[in-house]
C-alpha cells in the first residue's frame, strides 16, 4: 500500500469521477457524499505525502514497473507533496461549499471536479515532460466544462475566448515538446537534465527555443503580463467553487516554471542555466503593475478578486525571477498563503452576491445584507489577508520576498509590491464600504447554508493558521527551496536509484 | 524529402495561425484543427525522417524512432477530442449571443 501512495492522488479522483457517473440524473445526495469523501482522502493522502518527502528523499513511481528514464515515473519530492496538499485543502473547501446548491445548476459538477483534481495532481506529481502536457489537457478540459457549469452568456462567451486561447496554447506546448525531444532524445525531465549538461554546442540553440516556447506556455497558464487578458473575464465569470478551484491553475503554471527550470536549467547546464529569469524578473515586474491597476478600476468585487489573482501571480513570478533560495522559499510561503485566501474570497464574493438580491456583487448601492455582520467580518479578515497587512499571513510571504530581493532588485521591487498593496487596500476598503454600509431598502432573502459558511472559513481560517504556524511552514518552504537548487538529488534518485 | 516535408508543415502553420486570428468562430475552429495537423507533422519528423525503418530500436541498421510515433498518436487522440468540444462550444455560443463573433456582438461598421 505504501509505495503505491504516490500515484493515488491521480487514482482516486479518477475513480471517484467515473463513480459519479453511475447515476446521470439524481442521486445528489450519493454524488455529494462521493465528491467530499474522497477529497477529504485527499487531504489525508496529502498529509501522508508530505510526511514521506519532509524527510528530503526523493521517491519515484514507475508505472507499469518500467524503470526511468524509459518508463513514465511520477515523482514525488517536497514540492509536488507540498502542491498536491495544497490543492486538496482548497478543493475541500470548494466542494463542501458547491454541496450548498452549486452543484446542482448544471449537470454532473462533482464528476467534473474530481477529473480536475485528477490533471493538478498528475501535472503536480509527473517527472516527465510529455505526460505533464497529457495532465494539463486533462485538467483543462474539466476546466473547460466546469467554467461554463450553469451556462449563461457570460459564462459561455468567456469560455469561447478561454478554450481557444488554450487550445493555440496546448499546440505550442507540443512544438516545445518536440523541439525538447529532437535536441535531447529524451522526455523524462532528470534524464532531459543530464542530457542537457552535456550539450554539444550547436544544439544549444534548439534548445533555448524549446525552452522559451515553453515560458510562453507557462506564462499563458499562470497569467503573466502579455498574456493574462483572459484571466479576469473567465474567473469573474466562473461559478464560485470554480473559481474557488481555478485560484490553483495559475499556480500550476508557476510551479511548471519552477519545475522545469530549476531541474533542466539549474547549475548544471552551464552556458545554458538561469535563461528564464531575466525574462520572467521584467515580466512579473510589469505584470504587478497590471493587475494593481486592474484592482483599482473593477467595479465587481469578482472581478476585483480575480485582479487579486493576477497580482499574487505577479508576486510569485518575481519570486522565480530573483532565483535565490530564499526568494523560493518566500515565494513558496506566498503561494500557500495566495491559493487559499484568494480561494476563500470568490466563495465570499458569491455569498454577498447572493445576500444583495439584484445588485449581485457589483459595486453599487444595493439593498442591505441579511447576515452582514458575519460577511463583513470575514471580508475584513480576506481583505487584510490578501492586501499584506499584518498581522496575518500575506505580510509574512511579502516580507520575506522584500528581504530575498537583493541590490537594484529592491529598488524595482519594493515600490512596486508595497504600491502594489496600497492600491489593494483603497480598492477594497472602498470596495467594503459600498458593499456593506451604502445600502438602502429592507434585508431580504433567506440565511446561507451553514455549508457555504463552512467552505469560506475553511479557506479564509488558513490565513491565521500560516501566521501561528509560520516557523514549521517556512523552514519546509526553505528546505524545499534547498532541494529544488540542487537538481543533482533528483537525477541521482530517478537515474541510479533502486525502484520503490 | 526534408524541404517538402518543412514547407509542408510551415503553410500549415501559416494557414491555421491565420484563420485562429479571424473574427468568427468557425474559421477559428478550422484554424485550430489545421495547427493541430502541421504540430502533429512537426512532432513526427523530430525522430528524424528515415523511410523503410522499422521502428525498433538495436534492430536493423536503418531504423525509425518509434517514441514520436506514439507521442503523435496521443496527441491526435486529444486534438479530435478537443476539436469536438470546441464545435459543439462554438455553436453553443452562437445560440446564446446570437451570431457566430468570437466576442459574441458584431463590431461596429464605420
Amino acid at each position: 500500500m505504501i509505495q503505491h501512495l504516490i500515484v493515488l492522488p491521480v487514482v482516486l479522483p479518477l475513480v471517484a469521477g467515473i463513480l459519479t457517473l453511475r447515476r446521470r440524473q439524481g442521486g445528489t445526495r450519493s454524488k455529494r457524499l462521493i465528491g467530499v469523501g474522497a477529497t477529504a482522502l485527499l487531504v489525508m493522502i496529502g498529509i501522508a505525502l508530505l510526511a514521506q518527502a519532509a524527510g528530503g528523499e526523493v521517491s519515484y513511481y514507475a508505472l507499469g514497473g518500467w524503470q526511468p528514464p524509459f518508463g513514465i515515473v511520477l515523482v514525488l519530492d517536497r514540492l509536488s507533496a507540498l502542491m498536491v496538499l495544497v490543492t486538496a485543502v482548497l478543493a475541500l473547501g470548494a466542494v463542501v461549499f458547491a454541496c450548498g446548491g452549486d452543484d446542482e445548476k448544471g449537470s454532473n459538477f462533482h464528476g467534473l471536479f474530481q477529473l480536475q483534481l485528477m490533471g493538478i495532481n498528475g501535472a503536480f506529481l509527473t517527472g516527465d515532460l510529455f505526460n505533464l502536457f497529457v495532465f494539463f489537457e486533462v485538467l483543462l478540459l474539466a476546466s473547460y466544462a466546469l467554467l461554463m457549469h450553469g451556462g449563461g452568456k457570460a459564462r459561455i462567451q468567456a469560455g469561447v475566448h478561454y478554450v481557444v486561447l488554450n487550445l493555440a496554447g496546448s499546440s505550442l506546448f507540443l512544438i516545445a515538446v518536440g523541439v525538447l525531444y529532437g535536441a535531447t532524445g529524451t522526455l523524462n525531465m532528470a534524464d532531459m537534465a543530464v542530457r542537457i549538461s552535456e550539450l554539444p554546442a550547436e544544439r544549444a540553440g534548439l534548445v533555448t527555443a524549446g525552452a522559451l516556447m515553453l515560458l510562453v506556455v507557462f506564462g499563458l497558464k499562470a497569467a503573466i503580463l502579455p498574456l493574462y487578458f483572459w484571466l479576469p473575464r473567465a474567473y469573474a465569470a466562473a461559478p464560485a467553487p470554480v473559481a474557488a478551484l481555478f485560484a490553483i491553475m495559475t499556480k500550476v503554471g508557476i510551479y511548471a516554471i519552477l519545475r522545469v527550470y530549476s531541474l533542466l536549467f539549474g547549475e548544471q547546464a552551464g552556458p545554458l542555466a538561469g535563461l528564464e529569469q531575466s525574462w520572467v524578473w521584467w515580466l512579473s515586474l510589469a505584470t504587478l503593475v497590471a493587475a494593481a491597476m486592474g484592482i483599482l478600476a473593477a467595479r465587481d468585487l469578482r472581478l476585483m478578486v480575480a485582479y487579486l489573482v493576477l497580482f499574487s501571480v505577479g508576486t510569485l513570478l518575481a519570486g522565480i525571477g530573483i532565483g535565490s533560495v530564499e526568494a523560493t522559499s518566500a515565494l513558496l510561503y506566498y503561494l500557500i498563503h495566495t491559493t487559499l485566501v484568494t480561494g476563500g474570497l470568490f466563495l465570499l464574493a458569491e455569498l454577498i452576491g447572493v445576500q444583495r438580491g439584484k445588485a449581485g456583487t457589483r459595486l453599487v448601492k444595493g439593498r442591505p445584507l441579511k447576515q452582514g455582520g458575519w460577511l463583513a467580518g470575514l471580508f475584513f479578515l480576506g481583505a487584510i489577508a490578501v492586501a499584506g497587512m499584518p498581522p496575518l499571513s500575506g505580510a509574512i510571504g511579502k516580507a520575506f520576498l522584500l528581504i530575498a530581493a537583493e541590490g537594484t532588485q529592491r529598488l524595482w521591487l519594493w515600490p512596486i509590491l508595497l504600491g502594489g498593496g496600497l492600491c489593494m487596500m483603497i480598492a477594497l476598503s472602498r470596495a467594503g464600504s459600498t458593499l456593506f454600509w451604502r445600502s438602502h431598502g429592507e434585508a431580504a432573502g433567506e440565511t446561507l447554508p451553514r455549508r457555504q459558511w463552512f467552505g469560506v472559513v475553511w479557506l479564509l481560517g488558513a490565513s491565521p493558521l500560516l501566521v501561528v504556524l509560520a516557523g514549521p511552514i517556512s523552514d519546509y518552504t526553505h528546505a524545499t527551496a534547498v532541494q529544488l537548487a540542487n537538481p543533482q538529488s533528483m537525477i541521482h534518485a530517478l537515474l541510479d536509484g533502486e525502484s520503490r | 524529402m526534408e524541404g517538402l516535408y518543412a514547407i509542408t508543415t510551415g503553410v500549415l502553420t501559416a494557414c491555421g495561425l491565420y484563420l485562429t486570428l479571424r473574427g468568427r468562430t468557425f474559421p477559428v475552429v478550422v484554424g485550430l484543427t489545421l495547427l493541430s495537423y502541421a504540430v502533429n507533422l512537426f512532432l513526427f519528423s523530430m525522430g528524424g525522417l528515415t523511410t523503410d525503418g522499422a521502428a525498433i530500436v538495436d534492430g536493423p541498421a536503418s531504423y525509425a524512432d518509434p517514441l514520436p510515433q506514439a507521442l503523435v498518436l496521443t496527441a491526435i487522440v486529444i486534438g479530435f477530442a478537443m476539436t469536438a468540444f470546441v464545435v459543439i462550444l462554438a455553436m453553443r455560443a452562437r445560440s446564446e449571443a446570437g451570431n457566430d463573433h468570437v466576442d459574441g456582438r458584431e463590431e461596429e461598421r464605420q
